[in-house]
Formats: structure tokens, sequence, C-alpha cells
């Protein structure tokens, strides 16, 4: 068996704050294959981006990799030093954000930023390096690449500016491409556009791709395998298929039914209630249990496992637990 | 009696927007839009951004005053010298529920400050179980009456500005997208809540959001917009099996559909290029420099809204 390109085990990072220690990834572990397209979905402060950034190591400086390691090709990224991160993060591995403008600098042009990213990652210098930076706007489909190369953050529109960031990803040529959320803040014409030049891209280079994402059709159009993130740590993990036609886990069910149903749109939604649970206080057993219809006593107090729903699924919940236990023909005289 | 509550007649919004040291352009947010809104309807209102949306809103409670055009309500028209009174039957809910309340305001008085403006009590008493009233419609927990609206959750605080738009019981509300920012798990009891009164109080809403398939379950009919103007008008199913326009045919074909199967198999129709600047309007029109079937007369010419049968609307000249 061949190692995967990255393989997450037991990552648990925190922030370290005035009123505690946040808990915000909890016990995460994963892995992502060569050119696998791999979507993160989860409630708002499930841990999603933090995951993300951990891999990268580019935590706010209060968050820390408590326990747990990342592997890349087999080697513990959590123990290299400064300058081998930074060699990853140039080289590997590369992310783009939700908001472009916070990433490019608005008294640079595009070119000298993306120039800057070819001569730092890349053994190409000048004009070799220009050359490469017009290249790489046209592949991203900016027309015109060398008076764009001229041009500041602000000519560009919203949709234009996400182009540039990808182009700069793209200028390492990275085996991992990481998107936090690279189109929540575009139109859905512009997001068509974006994800369209994503999937064609990926094709081409290769790439893995991590996705993450609060929108569930931007998942069930892009990705291979889904995660799914509930108060820090993952609650199932599957297909596109199984997750969205066979869903195993209590939150996930609700995700699905609490969105309008494309195929009987008048039919009433089912919100999940309540209100998402507080990272600083995390209950004992299944952090969804204050919001579970289904919740169990055993619910309170234990955390649920990870089990097997088949080879292409898995999902902590007791309620799977329990029905394997009766499937296997124990005690079904309830 | 008709069933009409709200007309919207060739509405005209006009910025005057400063392009050179003595020059300014009109830019045109809004121009020409006509529709109407039945009693306890809900009108969905759909377009990318920038395309005027809520400056529609906005005219229609005449938080600008309208370059051109007339709206009415229940048959009278909206003018300058009514419209505190009209507020009392309209009002709106703003798209974000972090910085459209006060947080140092208690919910009492958010909820309270248009029952003062619009004297609807007799005494203390009276006021305060109003407030708890509403408190009570929109699902928040009366007990919290004396917190900040800084304490509440992103859909409590939605929940908050519903409230205080109900304060006044009002017919009919612009609701700017009130959903958009709240996650997914929340946005479900808000939508319901605005389903539930709706049954409940036969409140009328124009409802604005960028989601289209939120704006398809709760809508009865959609507008869509572009670049200041109404493209296409009709009953929700109908627009969404049967758009005729090519830019709703594009914008209905580029929702991500979070269903694998049909996903995967839809075909979208990808538009080139970007929604042109509002100051720099193409002649004839808008669609035109994004639009695949664009012909001579489109530049010449704009189209206007026709009816295509049983009250589908649409503007262009080839489809
Ligand atoms: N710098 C920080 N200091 C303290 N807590 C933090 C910090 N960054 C994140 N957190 C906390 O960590 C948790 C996970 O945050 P994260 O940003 O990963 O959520 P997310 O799943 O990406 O959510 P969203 O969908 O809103 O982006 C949250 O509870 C958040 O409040
Ligand atoms: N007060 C104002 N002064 C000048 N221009 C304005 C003003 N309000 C809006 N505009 C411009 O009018 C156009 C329409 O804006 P509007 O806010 O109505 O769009 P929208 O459809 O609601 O967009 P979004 O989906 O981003 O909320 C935009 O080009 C905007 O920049
Ligand atoms: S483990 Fe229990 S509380 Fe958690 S989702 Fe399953 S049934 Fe609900
Ligand atoms: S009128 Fe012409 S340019 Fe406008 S949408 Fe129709 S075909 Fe396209
Ligand atoms: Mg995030
Ligand atoms: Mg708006």
């Amino acid at each position: 068996m061949s190692m995967p390109l990255i393989r997450v085990q037991d990552l648990h990072t925190s922030f370290f704050t005035d009123s505690g220690e946040v808990c915000a990834v909890n016990g995460v572990s994963f892995d992502l294959d060569h050119g696998e397209i791999l979507g993160i979905v989860g409630e708002s402060g499930s841990g999603k981006s933090v995951t993300a950034y951990s891999i990268m190591q580019i935590l706010a400086s209060t968050g820390k990799i408590v326990d747990g390691h990342i592997y890349y090709k087999g080697e513990d990224i959590t123990q290299w030093k400064d300058k081998q991160m930074r060699d990853f993060r140039g080289k590997c591995c590369s992310i783009i954000f939700q908001d472009p403008m916070t990433s490019l600098n608005p008294v640079f042009t595009i070119g000298n930023q993306l120039i800057e990213a070819i001569t730092l990652h890349t053994d190409k210098k000048g004009k070799e390096a220009k050359t490469r930076a017009a290249e790489l706007l046209e592949l991203v489909g900016i027309n015109e690449p060398l008076r764009r190369l001229k041009q500041y953050p602000y000519e560009l529109s919203g949709g234009m500016r996400q182009r540039v960031m990808i182009a700069m990803a793209l200028a390492c040529e990275p085996d991992i491409l990481i998107a936090d959320e690279p189109t929540t803040a575009l139109d859905v014409t512009i997001q068509a556009q974006i994800l369209e030049l994503m999937q064609k891209l990926q094709k081409e280079m290769g790439m893995a791709v991590i996705l993450v994402t609060h929108d569930l059709g931007v998942i069930a159009s892009m990705c291979d395998n889904i995660i799914v993130m509930y108060g820090g740590r993952i609650c199932e993990r599957g297909t596109a298929h199984e997750i969205f036609y066979n869903p195993k886990h209590e939150y996930t069910k609700g995700l699905l039914r609490s969105i309008p149903n494309v195929t009987r749109m008048k039919e009433k939604l089912v919100p999940i209630l309540g209100t998402p649970i507080n990272m600083l206080n995390l209950p004992a057993g299944c952090s969804f249990c204050a919001r579970c219809d289904n919740a169990m006593k055993i619910c309170l107090t234990e955390k649920p496992e990870e089990i097997s729903i088949n080879e292409n699924h898995k999902a902590s919940c007791w309620m799977n637990i329990r029905d394997a236990v009766m499937a296997e023909g124990g005690n079904t005289d309830e | 009696m008709s069933d009409i509550l709200l007309e919207v007649k060739d509405l005209k919004q006009h910025f005057p927007i400063r392009t050179g040291f003595f020059k300014k352009t009109p830019l045109k947010a809004v121009d020409g839009v006509s529709f109407t809104i039945g009693k306890g309807e809900t009108l969905g209102l759909v377009g990318e951004s920038g395309c005027g949306k809520t400056t529609v809103g906005r005219s229609i409670l005449r938080l600008y005053e309208p370059t051109a055009g007339q709206v009415f309500f229940d048959g009278e028209e909206v003018t300058g010298h009514n419209i505190q009174a009209m507020r009392k039957k309209m009002q709106m809910v703003f798209q974000d529920p972090y910085s459209s309340l006060d947080p140092r305001m208690t919910v009492e008085d958010i909820i309270g400050e248009p029952l003062d403006v619009h004297n609807l009590y007799s005494n203390k008493k009276e006021r305060r179980e109003k407030i708890l009233e509403l408190m009570n419609y929109v699902g928040l927990n009366s007990e919290h009456a004396t917190r900040y609206a800084h304490e509440f959750s992103g859909g409590q605080r939605q929940r908050i500005g519903i409230a205080r738009a109900l304060a006044v019981d009002p017919q009919f509300i612009v609701c700017d997208e009130p959903v958009s920012a709240l996650d997914v798990s929340i946005q479900a009891q808000v939508i319901n809540m605005f389903e539930e009164l709706q049954e409940k109080l036969g409140v009328a809403y124009l409802f604005i959001a960028h989601d289209l398939l939120v704006v398809h379950h709760i809508s009865k009919r959609i507008a869509v917009m572009y670049l200041g103007k109404i493209v296409e008008l009709a009953d929700a199913d109908e627009l969404n099996e049967n758009p005729l326009h090519p830019y709703t045919q594009s914008l209905l074909s580029a929702v991500p559909i979070p269903d694998p199967d049909i996903a995967r198999s839809r075909q979208r129709i990808v538009l080139e290029g970007d929604v042109p600047s509002p100051l720099h309007m193409p002649s004839g029109c808008p669609f035109r420099t994004r639009c695949q079937y664009a012909t001579e007369q489109c530049a010449l010419e704009c189209p206007t809204l026709t009816d295509r049968g049983n009250g589908h609307l649409s503007a262009c000249f080839n489809r």
C-alpha cells in the first residue's frame, strides 16, 4: 500500500484565549490522494478552516497543533522546521481564501505580485518569470494578460481578482490546492466560472484539492469525497453519493432537510433546532447531542466511535452502532 | 377591491456620481422597473450583485427620493407627504443582523421604538405586552427582553429585526437578504418563520436574496433583474422550468444544485465576461454584451417586458 499525498492523523488544534482553551479541532483524521477533490462541509465554527490552516501551519499566533500528525508523502510535517514549512507552502501546497482583497496587496500591481511569487518559488527569473506570469493569467481565463499585469487589484472585478488569486496559487505548481470558501463572495454566474476553472485546472495539472465550503450545492457538483464536520470533529465521511443519498449522521440528515429540495421545492423545510455549540465548553458525549431529535442516553456521556457503513462511507453516530448490534442478532426483542 | 397591494410603476433611481472635476454622470441603479405584489403574496427578486435589488426596496419605502416613477400602496400613491403614515403599513428587514441593530439597545427598546414613533400604545403596560407578544411571534424567549442585541446569535438577531418590523402590524415587508448572513442550519428556522407569519397575518413580501433555491422555495412569483431592469418575471415554478430570457437561463444553469446526480448531468451555460458598470450601460439591451443570441437590433433598441402568456413576462427580441 502506498502512502497518500496527505495523511492527517488525530489532529487536535487549539487556540489559547483569555477566556480559555478553544478546542477548534478535536481528533480529525483523513487521507488525501493524488488528484482527489475532497470537500469539507459543516456548521460555521465547526473547524473547517482551522483544519485546513493546520495543514499549512498558518494559524493565528494563539493557535497551536496540540496533538496529532500530518504526513506529506510519508513525512511528518508537524515536526518540520520553519524553513522546511516555508518551502512546503511555497512549492507543495497553496491556498486561496474567500476574500481575494485581503490576500492581494492593494499597493502593488498584479504583475509585481505574480512575478514575485514565481521568482520566489520556481527557478524562473526576469523576463522568463514575466512570460510565465502572463501565461498563468491566460490559463485562468484573463484576457489581455500583458495589460492586466500592469493593473492594481482594485481595478479588477471580484471574479477577476479571484482568478488572479488562483493564478498566484498555481505559480509554484503545487501538488495540493486548498480552497477555503473560494466562491462564497461571488455571484452565481461568476462562481460557476471559477468552479469550472478549478475543475479544468485540477484535471490538467493533476493537483489534489481540498475544497472548504458551507455550500452543499458546490460540494455536490465538485467533490469525489466529502467530510462533514461538527464541533471540531468529523461526524461523517464518504463519497458524494453516499453523503447525499444515504446520510448516516443526524447532523448531515438535518443539514440536507434544512435546504430546499430541488425535486420537491415547495415542501416545508425542517430546520435543525437550537444554536451552534460553544467550543469553549464541549459536551462529554456526541457534540450534536443538544440539537439531535434522536439523542439517546449514551449520546450524552460517550463519544460515538466512527464505524463503517460500507467501504465508501463512515459515520460517528450511536444510532448506527445500535443498528449494527441489533443486526448481528443481539438484542432484537424491543 | 382589487387583490393588488403594491404597484410599482416605471420606478427609476439614478445616483449622480462625480466622474470628473465638473462632471457628474447618473448611475442608473434602477432604470424603469414595474411590478405588482398581491395581498399576502411573496414576490422574489433575484439578480447579480449591484443590479439594483436593494435600491428597489429602499426606493419603495422612500429611503431614497425616487428619480422618477410611482409607487401605489392599496391604491394610494406613496409620496413624500404620506410616507410616515405609510411606514406603518410597509416595513423593511435588512441583510446584516450584525450591523442593522444597535448593539447597545435592549431587545425591548429595539422592538418598542416603532411603537413609540407611531404612538401604538396607551400605557407602559400595554407597550410591554405588545413587545412580549411580538417576541413570542418570532420565537424569541420573552425572558430575554432586557438583554442587549449583541448578546444574541445571528439567527436570533434576525428575529429581533423581524419583530421590530412587525411591531407596526404592516401589510408589506421588504426582506433584503434576510438569511444570507446566517448559517445554513439556522436559515431554515428563519425561512419557516416568514412563511408562518404570512399564513397567520397575511403579510406580503418582496423577498430579495441571491440564493435562488431559497427564493424559489418561498416565492409565488419571481422577478429577475439585470443592470437596473427587470428582464423576466413569472410564476416561480414556471420560471424555473421554462426560463425564456437568455440571462435567466444562464443564471439558473449556474445555480449549484445540492444533488450530485442532477448537478453532474446538468449543462451549464457559462457566461463570458463581467457585468458592465452601471455608469457605462451598453446601448439597447443591457444584456447584449454577454448574450449569445444578440443581433444588430439588440444594440439599437431596448426590449420591453412583454407577456408571453399566463403572465410570464420577458424582455428580449429573440427569445
Ligand atoms: N484565532 C482564533 N482565536 C480563537 N478561536 C478561534 C480562532 N480562529 C478560530 N477559532 C475558533 O475555532 C473554531 C473553528 O473555527 P473555523 O474558522 O475553523 O470554523 P469554520 O468551520 O471554518 O467556520 P466558517 O464556516 O464560519 O468559516 C471556532 O469556534 C472559532 O471561533
Ligand atoms: N446611495 C448610493 N449612491 C450611489 N450609488 C449607489 C447607492 N446605492 C447603490 N448604488 C449603486 O447602485 C447599484 C445598485 O446597488 P444595489 O445595492 O441596489 O444592488 P443590489 O442588487 O442590492 O446588490 P447586492 O446583491 O450586492 O446587494 C450599484 O452599482 C451600487 O453601487
Ligand atoms: S450520536 Fe446520538 S446525539 Fe449524536 S447524532 Fe447520533 S443519535 Fe444524535
Ligand atoms: S434582446 Fe438581444 S441581447 Fe438582449 S437578451 Fe435578447 S437576444 Fe440577448
Ligand atoms: Mg472557515
Ligand atoms: Mg443588496
